[in-house]
């Protein structure tokens, strides 16, 4: 038998375990029916076993009992590029866009997540422990996305979903650097419809019952069949309101699931998107107000609210100071500006993991989900109130004030 | 006949244009805003106060029950509301502003003043933020990129409808310098490559400067001509005079140092923006008296300069005594948010008072202007915001901005709320005189 060196164990005894928690909260926000004054939800082997009043909940003994104001489910940021865009903002951290060639699906967020970068930790102490990240929207097809847990030593700790969508891009963003092709709106549409068409079709060859008769496989249309499928949606990132209608007219085209990323004229067009039934990821509230974003409005949540289509908040994509934004920050916003406290907290929890697909697992405080939550000193919108807590899939992963 | 009545109509259109702008450049009827908080910075909060105003300055400002008001008083009710001082952005881009060009790293003959855009909406946006004092600065990416300038957001249709005058007449500004990487560039020469030698390049230009001094100071005491004018040479001459105060951009603590081993080489006090590293050097920034006007960033990097930018900086410069200000460096951060600043230094530490501080009185310190503004004292400008609740809470809304005695941004007025918001057309160049508040 060999001895296993101490500084294993002292490894293993600083990481925290998935404990056996009741977390009590003044307000306890589950998201899943209304808030509970006085509320504690109680944790046992990385799940939620129980939410409910306190003074009803049977406690067993030995659990640690953590108490705050206000307690939420852990926050989902909708959107990100954390992981692939590190903070240093140096080449050896920026994987989030390859500029060589317009279109490439294949390009997968795991292959680039740096589990362990800074900005992953930032956003957890802000109570993030769920974020959809991967590639930006910087080129026409620049990558895939993953879905994540903002914990873990590597990507295969962290990971929910390893390809969870594509990344389209409309507008100027996706113009290729050095007059390299699409420099045009137009042009951008049809290397994107000519695109699809050759999935469709490749997808259709590889259906015949005849091997044979298959095509060599191909690792680019492979995975724009899975679009073409339905499996796996285009997130098509289009703000201005003439590019929103180009991304409904292509996936009425080839009848894809999209998802709407952005929107920032989004309220030109609520009645078009509505009829769509498509689900937006509206840009951060914070966002600069100019170029492409010019019309940009910290009302944009408050007004897809009216036009009722489903919406999440995100962090988006940062090219330079901040190199992250933080999703409660920009959800803050929102509800300081027309959007009621409940929806605003529910863009960045439940309503972001319906729209992610992940809400079997996350986005509530309900039985049987991963114990991810987040306790405050006070109104989690409020500039001055501090994250007294994290808790992800049942450990506490963060507990300095912040 | 017809002649003569159009003379007729033309001086009464001439006679009302006066009227509109005597009552709206010296607001002569006392308006007195009641039954706010007021918060006047330089004092503790007032629970039931009236600020009292005539001419564009503060006349009274206290308990409701001590400020008698004169006849004829125009009353403006805010109960429930708060009301403090505008706030002073010491650094900020908006208006269109621009400096330097990239034919030399030293340019102090360039003036701000000379690109400023009044009609652009970053300016309205800025009003809508609650900013009624603003540093307008050119970039970074110059050791030395211009002159800046000091603006009160009036409602202008020129430049000069919104400027500060010293009491000698000069226009109030400052000049703008940089170290670190942003002022360095590796196309190399005129511009410099490494931090030795952007140091000097700047010393050198301000030996020059010292001379020039001293070529004038001789020529003068001897009665003999003064040397030709240079342009360059005596804005820097201004600043060694200690009558222009040089903003510096610095991140780096041994940046930060630099700035201060050149501002005591050669004789001026010079105020530090960003300092992203300035609690690395926090007592030394005390020990020294040298004030910091701070930014507040969602999170680190972004470039390798702000790696170790935190967000108690504001608090542990507080902790150590020294002076500490805000920027939005609009458009880094939004004018329109400026208050968010205080309340995440407030949220990493720091005390409120010294937060609020930081947007008003200690930032017009630094501007030289905290005779002026910064605090609601009587005899200082009518600058002060309507608030719908606590500055620092997310919730709240600037209501109305006014500056010099005149109402320049109205939440209630569709065109003033666009501004506040967004949304379609919000980012469109506007004519206050056209629309807006008032």
């Amino acid at each position: 038998v060999r001895a296993v060196p101490i500084s294993v164990l002292i490894l293993i005894a600083a990481l925290p375990l998935a404990g056996q928690i009741a977390v009590r909260g003044e307000t306890v926000h589950t998201m899943d029916g209304g808030a509970i004054h006085d509320g504690v939800v109680v944790i046992d082997g990385g799940r939620i076993v129980s939410v409910g009043p306190w003074n009803e909940a049977e406690v067993p003994s030995g659990y640690e009992i953590l108490s705050a104001k206000i307690v939420t489910p852990g926050l989902i940021d909708a959107r990100s590029t954390v992981g692939l865009t590190g903070y240093l903002n140096q080449p050896h951290d920026q994987d989030h866009v390859d500029p060589t060639e317009p279109i490439q699906p294949e390009l997968r967020a795991i292959d680039a997540y740096d589990s362990r970068e800074r900005l992953i930790e930032w956003v957890r102490r802000f109570g993030v422990t769920t974020i959809h990240t991967g590639h930006s929207p910087n080129a026409l097809i620049s990558g895939q996305t993953m879905i994540v847990k903002t914990w873990g030593d590597t990507v295969e700790d962290a990971v929910i979903v390893p390809e969870a969508m594509i990344v389209a891009t409309l507008g100027p963003a996706a113009f290729g650097e050095g007059g390299k092709p699409p420099g045009t709106r137009p042009k951008e549409v049809a290397l994107l419809r000519a695109k699809l068409l050759e999935a469709s079709s490749y997808s259709e060859r590889m259906k015949q019952a005849d091997v044979s008769k298959h095509p060599d496989q191909n690792l680019r249309l492979e995975t724009l069949s899975r679009v073409i499928a339905g499996e796996m949606p285009l997130l098509i990132t289009a703000n201005r309101a003439h590019d929103i209608m180009t991304a409904l007219r292509i996936a009425e085209e080839f009848s894809i699931p999209i998802i709407i990323d952005g929107a920032a004229e989004g309220y030109l067009v609520l009645d078009e998107l509505e009829r769509s039934g498509v689900n937006v990821i509206a840009h951060p509230t914070m966002v600069r107000h100019f170029g492409e974003m010019e019309n940009a409005s910290f009302e944009t949540p408050a007004r897809l609210r009216k036009g009722e289509i489903p919406f999440a908040l995100q962090s988006g994509y940062e090219s330079y100071v901040p190199k992250t934004r933080v999703v409660l920050f920009e959800a803050a916003i929102a509800a300081a500006n027309g959007l009621a406290f409940e929806e605003a907290l529910a863009s960045i929890t439940i309503d972001a993991a319906t729209i992610l697909g992940i809400a079997e697992r996350v986005g509530s405080l309900s039985p049987g989900k991963d114990a991810d939550l987040v306790l405050f000193d006070g109104d989690p919108f409020e500039y001055t109130t501090r994250v007294t807590g994290v808790i992800i899939d049942g450990r506490l992963v963060e507990n300095e004030p912040f | 006949m017809e002649v003569e009545k159009m003379k007729q109509r033309f001086s009464t259109l001439i006679f009302v244009l006066l009227t509109i702008t005597a009552a709206g450049a010296a607001q002569e009827r006392p308006i007195a805003i009641v039954g706010a908080r007021i918060m006047p910075i330089s004092g503790p909060e007032i629970a039931d106060g009236t600020l009292l105003i005539q001419g564009g300055k503060i006349l009274s400002v206290g308990p409701a029950a001590s400020v008698t008001l004169p006849e004829q008083t125009r009353r403006i009710d805010a109960t429930g509301l708060v009301v403090m001082p505008g706030l002073v952005d010491t650094h900020s881009h908006i208006g269109d502003v621009s400096g330097a060009d990239s034919s030399d790293p030293i340019q102090p003959e360039v003036r701000a003043l000379d690109s400023i855009n009044v009609r652009s909406a970053q300016i309205q946006k800025a009003q809508a933020g609650g900013i009624t004092t603003v540093n307008v600065m050119p970039g970074s990416g110059h050791l030395l990129s211009g002159q800046t300038l000091y603006l009160k957001l009036r409602d202008g249709s020129t430049v000069e409808d919104l400027l500060i005058r010293r009491p000698d007449g000069a226009i109030a500004s400052g000049i703008k310098m940089a170290n670190g990487t942003n002022s360095m560039r590796a196309s190399g020469p005129p511009f410099p490559g490494t931090r030795a030698r952007s140091a000097a390049l700047i010393r050198q230009r301000y030996l020059e400067a010292q001379q020039f001094r001293a070529k004038k100071d001789r020529a003068a005491q001897n009665g003999e001509s003064p040397p030709d004018r240079n342009l360059a040479l005596e804005a820097l001459v201004e600043v060694l005079e200690g009558t222009r105060t040089v903003h510096h951009h610095t991140h780096q603590h041994n940046d930060i140092m630099t700035v201060i081993r050149l501002a005591d080489e050669f004789g001026y006090r010079p105020v530090l923006h960003h300092v992203s590293e300035g609690w690395k050097v926090a007592d030394e920034l005390a020990r020294r008296d040298i004030p910091s006007s701070i930014i507040v960033i969602d999170s680190p990097g972004g470039k390798l300069e702000a790696r170790d930018l935190e967000m108690h900086t504001g608090a542990t410069l507080e902790r150590a005594g020294a002076s500490v200000a805000f920027h939005t460096d609009d458009p880094v951060t939004d004018s329109r948010l400026f208050l968010r600043s205080p309340a995440l230094a407030v949220r990493f530490g720091m005390s409120r008072e010294a937060a609020l501080r930081g947007v008003t009185l200690e930032a017009a310190r630094m501007l030289e202007l905290d005779h002026r503004v910064g605090s609601l004292e009587p005899g200082k400008d009518a600058d002060f915001i309507v608030l719908s609740g606590d500055p620092l809470s997310v919730y709240t809304k600037v209501l109305e901005t006014w500056v010099d005695g005149v109402r320049v941004f109205d939440r209630s007025n569709p065109q003033d709320r666009l501004r506040a918001v967004g949304g379609w057309g919000a980012h469109h160049d506007f004519d206050p005189q056209m629309g807006g508040a008032q």
